[in-house]
């Protein structure tokens, strides 16, 4: 399979995070955090459990509360005020390891709740939209069925569907598919490349390192709550050059 | 070739489970026969039931139903042979309408009759949602019942064909507009309150215009201030409009336009209407005053949180009777002097508050078992604090809450039988010394026993069953 078409970087910035840093009570989870992502970037992050890269992610939604530094989302910057948050959380799509469906409604429930009830679509127009992007992920037929009838891959790509219907601008990824069967992980893998290839400025928490491969502009590698290495995809993978990443990328494509 | 080799040519077809596992044979054998020790214990059971039945039965059967009084009962049952045991029904023929009506004016009880017809009207549209077709059926239904329950008690023809009307057309906005009925539900309150207590009509009208301005300031200025501060400042508008304004308002308009119906004092209610009232008005008010106070337990707000946990621990740390007896006595010394504040609708509050601290805990239980993600993913998706409550979180903690609800709702109607402690007529004690004090009755012990605990059985065990289909209505799990 061919790498990402390399394309230019927009020089618009997305996401703007400078010095963050944030702590559970005493616990120093994020450390002193400096990433800048362009529009239409898409980057992987990775490292070994509990090294803050589903928190960091967390943090660019405000489903966690950084203490320190700034997180610039589209020009906004996140503090505890409630209409920043909301704007962002409406720009910012967010897809689950465990997908998060609402289980007591329909599929298409599921897709027009949000545009219904935060961006006041008329019904009608919201439903046409959650069919587009049901047709989009290939399962419009479930359309009717609620999640507990469907497979986890099928799942977690009306997950991906649901945040999509808010036209979001930015979409994060918080390991869409460790909690999948190996059967089903490809079909995730592929809706994402398709969003990838449409333009979509994307950070994903994965461990699929050939997803890594052929769709990122850059892998980020984290560990202990700090940023260890970052790099274009090739050059992370052929030549890697902290010990750190050495040892974590021999455990993960070792066996 | 190797002996772990294998190949599979042919992929098997689905069959039939041999007889043992199937149908009839199967339930006896898994149910009944499963072991020694089950099958001994089931053949006991139902020796012991044969027995129960044999033994109980003819007391039953041969009850005489109709006598004036219980020596006549007797004689009726000594003529049936020497030592025939039997029970005395007649008790319950004579004071059939005391047990339902209490003291209510003999002529009135049309309106409580009407009042109940109207609230099985108004409340299946919301439990059986959806079944439109079966819901205007069914209040058709009540309604030709009504008709000849009113006929039956020598209602004015003009009430009567009134009531028939109303059904008719209650009926037939069911059939076609069955969406409409909720407004049935809604006005239903102060219909039920005018039709019980009685008064001018403007009394009900002002109480529900009070809800009405509160809804209306609370819409208009939710998107400005918020929900709780604009749902305060409604709340504290309908009670200014409640104690001074109405008044002010509705005594014009009685003078203009005097509809009213005789009044009755709440002295005068009693037996199964008494509890009826007390049961499904406290059930009403219980269940969302008990969903804020689960939602303010987990408030992050330090002065909510510790008001809902205050009230929650105070009052489930209190006996209900001790409750009611405030409601009796206590309420009276708080209140300005002269108020008039009734006895049934201090109870009704304080029973209501009583059930609303348990339905607070078995809410708050539902939402402990909600999973951190639900709440994360309506958060992610832009959705607000009261959005994400009541799309996301409310219907599935309801939903998981349902067992613990509905026990909390039995448990509530049978305490209304504790009201007889503060001088109320409930069926089970008040009604009962009252009709054993006649002379006529005395020494009858069993039969209004067994009647007051069959209606009450009924009742409990409509909302248990109520429960269940409710909770495979919600089902989605799977099928």
């Amino acid at each position: 399979m061919a790498t990402a078409p390399k394309m230019q970087l927009s020089e618009e910035v997305a996401i703007q995070i400078t010095g963050m840093n944030k702590w559970y009570g005493t616990f120093h989870v994020l450390r002193d955090i400096n990433i800048s992502v362009a529009r239409g970037e898409r980057i992987v992050i990775c490292g070994p459990s509990g090294s803050g890269k589903s928190t960091l992610i967390r943090c660019i939604n405000r489903l966690e509360e950084h203490q320190k530094g700034q997180i610039i989302v589209d020009g906004t910057e996140l503090t505890s005020d409630l209409k920043n948050i909301d704007k962002v959380r409406s720009e910012v799509g967010m897809v689950f390891q465990h997908f998060n469906l609402f289980p007591h409604l329909t599929i298409l429930e599921n897709l027009t709740l949000a545009p219904i009830w935060v961006r006041k679509t008329p019904k009608r127009e919201a439903d046409e939209v959650a069919m587009h992007f049901l047709g989009k992920v290939k399962i419009p037929e479930q359309a009717h069925k609620y999640p507990g009838q469907l497979s986890g891959g099928q799942q977690q790509r009306v997950a991906i569907a649901r945040s999509l219907c808010m036209k979001p601008r930015i979409m994060l990824f918080d390991e869409p598919t460790s909690a999948l069967d190996p059967e089903m992980i490809k079909e995730v893998l592929d809706t994402m490349i398709e969003l990838a290839h449409d333009g979509m400025t994307m950070l994903c928490v994965t461990h699929e390192m050939g997803f890594a491969r052929q769709v990122a502009n850059r892998v980020i590698f984290m560990d202990q709550g700090q940023v260890v290495e970052q790099n274009e995809p090739e050059q992370f993978f052929l030549n890697p050059q902290s010990e750190r990443t050495k040892l974590f990328l021999s455990q993960i494509l070792g066996h | 070739m190797s002996d772990l080799s294998f190949v599979r040519q042919q992929m098997l077809p689905a069959a039939t489970p041999p007889v043992t596992e199937r149908g009839a044979v199967k339930w006896l054998r898994e149910n009944l026969f499963s072991g020694w020790l089950n099958s001994i214990l089931t053949v006991l059971a139902v020796v012991s039931l044969f027995y129960l039945v044999k033994g109980s039965l003819p007391w039953v059967s041969n009850g005489v139903w109709k006598a004036n009084s219980l020596g006549e009962c007797r004689a009726r049952l000594a003529e049936m042979g020497p030592g025939t045991s039997g029970a005395c029904w007649a008790i319950l023929v004579e004071r059939w309408n005391q047990f339902i009506f209490g003291f209510f004016p003999n002529t009135l009880y049309w309106r409580p009759t009407t009042a109940f017809a109207l609230f099985i009207a108004a409340l299946a549209p919301v439990l059986y949602y959806g079944l439109n077709r079966a819901n205007a059926l069914m209040i058709g239904l009540v309604g030709a019942v009504l008709v000849l329950i009113l006929a039956g008690l020598g209602t004015d023809t003009w009430h009567i064909l009134l009531s028939a009307v109303i059904f008719a057309a209650l009926a037939g906005a069911g059939w076609f507009a069955p969406k409409h009925l909720v407004y049935l539900t809604l006005a239903f309150p102060a219909l039920a309150y005018y039709l019980l207590w009685g008064g001018s009509i403007w009394g009900p009208v002002g109480l529900m215009a009070g809800f009405g301005l509160a809804i209306l300031i609370w819409m208009q200025l939710q998107r400005s201030l918020g929900m709780v501060v604009s749902a305060s400042i409604g709340l504290v508008v309908a009670v200014v409009w409640w104690l001074w304004l109405q008044a002010l308002v509705t005594g014009p308009l009685h003078s203009l336009l005097p509809i009213q119906l005789e009044p009755v004092d709440s002295d005068q209610f009693g037996g199964f209407l008494l509890s009826f009232v007390i049961g499904i008005t406290a059930i009403a008010g219980s269940l969302p005053i008990g969903i804020l106070l689960a939602l303010g337990r987990r408030s992050d707000m330090p002065l909510i949180k510790l008001i809902c946990v205050g009230f929650i621990e105070f009052v489930r740390g209190v006996p209900l009777i001790t409750m009611l007896f405030t409601a009796s006595l206590l309420l009276a010394y708080f209140l300005p002097p002269g108020t008039n504040f009734d006895l049934i609708l201090r109870v009704i509050i304080l029973v209501t508050l009583f059930s609303a601290a348990y339905i607070a805990e078995v809410v708050r239980g539902g939402l402990a078992a909600l999973p951190r993600g639900q709440y994360e993913a309506a958060d992610a998706l832009g959705l607000d604090y009261w959005q994400a409550q009541r799309l996301i979180i409310m219907p599935q903690a309801l939903k998981i809450s349902i067992p613990g609800i509905v026990s909390s709702f039995i448990g509530l109607f049978k305490d209304t039988t504790l009201v007889a402690l503060v001088g109320l007529a409930d069926p089970l004690q008040g009604i009962r010394k009252i009709v054993l004090a006649d002379i006529n009755w005395k020494g009858i012990f069993w039969e209004p026993f067994i009647f007051v605990g069959l209606i009450f059985f009924v009742v409990c065990f409509s909302m248990s069953r109520y429960s269940m289909y409710l909770e495979r209505k919600l089902k989605t799990d799977h099928g």
